[in-house]
């Protein structure tokens, strides 16, 4: 399973990076960015359904 | 100024957010509302709904072909008359629509991002030792007046890099302007007056002695390789006192209400610290402190209701926020909640530019009262008062810390 933000539908609501900042970071406009490339680990993979259950603009996305 | 209005019978067919009822408890209308029809409506204000679901406030928040946000403030005004004249000017971006406001706000992004405000946590820190070292000796703190009021114009203050020793004038600024903006046109007007001159004064000092400071930044940005007129600066300026003032006040205010009244919350945070961001998204979610406003484009069947062209729609964020169709136990406070997506700072292209700031707001406010006073209560319920309006929270907040 991998991470995504959808950079359209991304607002900077800032959630993702808070709770999982090992995952997320933020660019200069404050937008979300994902920061681990391929395969989540187990634990990684649980900080990022939480994000994503956190995102009110529904832009984090936990993918095949 | 208190207009007197008929009070509301039926909030399904004759809203009015300044009712007493509304002001004092809105959640059980919105909770009565939510089962009865799913948006409600009023001929006050020249026409307004309001939709009291998630779903409904989502949709609505994101329609920008069928809503405009040229006003966010609902109130007895005809729509061309709206548009804030000069000196005042329109406040890009939250009363700007596409495509313009995408410009507007993209100017603004980078002085509110986490890189830009995570750095001012110590500042804040200092300033909420120094407000509580003020109030300290008593037994009874005014939590509100005295503590949350003045944490956000005092961040303010210091980001737009003016002088330390104009606090005090540049609080009463910001109570003229959030004050202001219930007035009538011409008395907002002359209100502005001494903020604008006070302003350009600060804006003129800053040309003269460029320094890292947001007013600073506002004179050097550039649209389209020019820079901004005086008068979009100026304007900025007043949005951002506007936008950040009243709302993070009455945050922290409504937050230290639910401590005081909720010990157990309030052992929880005192020994679990690393609670607190969780925490602070519940308390937004919570007692979400904005409510904004939209104009309808043009007639229109919309979410089963039939609306015309300049019917306001009064944007819930707070009502969406205790829709049980979108939150487990949505009439519950849970301080850890782990899934909670709430819309407090709004939803789509106008979410809340200042929300890193308005949190390390909240969160260090919170910290630091909660460091200062493991244990506190309300001193006296009955002298409680909450703001009426667009932005909820309370005003008087007497809490007994001895
Ligand atoms: C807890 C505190 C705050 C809350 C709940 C809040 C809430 C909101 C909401 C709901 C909106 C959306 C407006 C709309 O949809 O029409 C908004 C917009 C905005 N807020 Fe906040 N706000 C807070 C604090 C702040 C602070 C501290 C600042 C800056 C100093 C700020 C600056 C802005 C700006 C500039 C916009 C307009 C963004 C745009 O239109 O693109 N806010 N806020
Ligand atoms: S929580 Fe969602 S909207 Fe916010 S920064 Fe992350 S992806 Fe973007």
């Amino acid at each position: 399973m991998r991470v995504v933000i959808d950079a359209d539908l991304c607002q900077g609501q800032g959630r993702c990076f808070s709770i999982a900042p090992s995952l997320f970071g933020f660019d200069e406009l404050g937008n979300g960015v994902v920061l681990v490339t391929g395969e989540l680990t187990e634990g990684e993979l649980e900080l990022a359904r939480l994000a994503e259950a956190n995102c009110p603009e529904h832009a984090v996305g936990v993918i095949e | 100024m208190t207009i007197e209005k008929t009070p509301v019978t039926d909030f399904a067919t004759d809203f009015d957010h300044t009712d007493p009822a509304w002001v004092a408890d809105p959640y059980p209308i919105w909770e009565d509302l939510r089962a009865r029809c799913p948006v409600a409506h009023t001929e006050r204000y020249g026409g307004a709904w309001f939709p009291a679901t998630h779903a409904g406030v989502t949709q609505i928040a994101k329609d920008t072909e069928n809503f405009t946000s040229r006003t966010v403030i609902m109130n007895d005004g005809r729509p061309d008359e709206l548009a804030l004249p000069s000196p005042i000017g329109v406040a890009p971006p939250i009363t700007s629509d596409p495509p313009f406001h995408q410009i507007a706000r993209k100017l603004i992004l980078p002085a509110f991002s986490p890189g830009a405000i995570n750095p001012l946590e110590p500042q804040v820190r200092a300033l909420c030792g120094t407000l509580l070292d003020r109030v300290a000796g008593g037994d009874v703190v005014e939590a509100s007046w005295d503590y949350a009021r003045l944490i956000p114009p005092s961040v303010i203050r210091q980001m737009l890099g003016f002088p330390e020793a104009d606090t005090n004038v540049f609080i009463d600024i910001v109570h003229t302007v959030t004050e202001s903006v219930d007035l009538p046109m011409d008395e907002r007007i002359a209100a502005f007056a001494p903020i604008e001159e006070y302003f350009v004064r600060q804006i003129e000092d800053h040309q003269a002695n460029p320094r890292d400071d947001l007013t600073t930044f506002l004179l050097n940005a550039e649209i389209d390789g020019e820079k901004l007129a005086v008068e979009h600066v100026f304007g900025t300026m007043i949005l951002i006192l506007v936008a950040g003032i009243d709302t993070t006040w009455s945050a922290i205010g409504s937050s230290l209400w639910h401590l005081a009244r909720n010990p157990s919350d309030l052992e929880r945070l005192a020994s679990e610290p690393d609670l607190m961001p969780v925490a602070i998204e519940e308390f937004l979610r919570f007692y979400a402190p904005v409510t904004m406003a939209r104009l309808v484009k043009h007639d229109m069947e919309y979410l089963g209701v039939t609306m015309r062209e300049y019917d306001w729609i009064l944007l819930g964020f707070p009502a969406a926020n205790r829709d049980p169709a979108a939150f487990v136990d949505a009439d519950r406070f849970i301080i850890d909640r782990a899934e909670n997506r709430h819309v407090a700072f709004g939803l789509g292209i106008h979410r809340c530019a200042g929300s890193n700031l308005a949190r390390l707001e909240l969160r260090v406010a919170l910290e630091e009262f909660i460091a200062r006073y493991p244990r506190f209560t309300l001193a006296d319920p009955d002298q409680v008062t909450w703001s009426q309006g667009q932005i909820r929270g309370p005003r008087r907040l007497p809490i007994r810390v001895g």
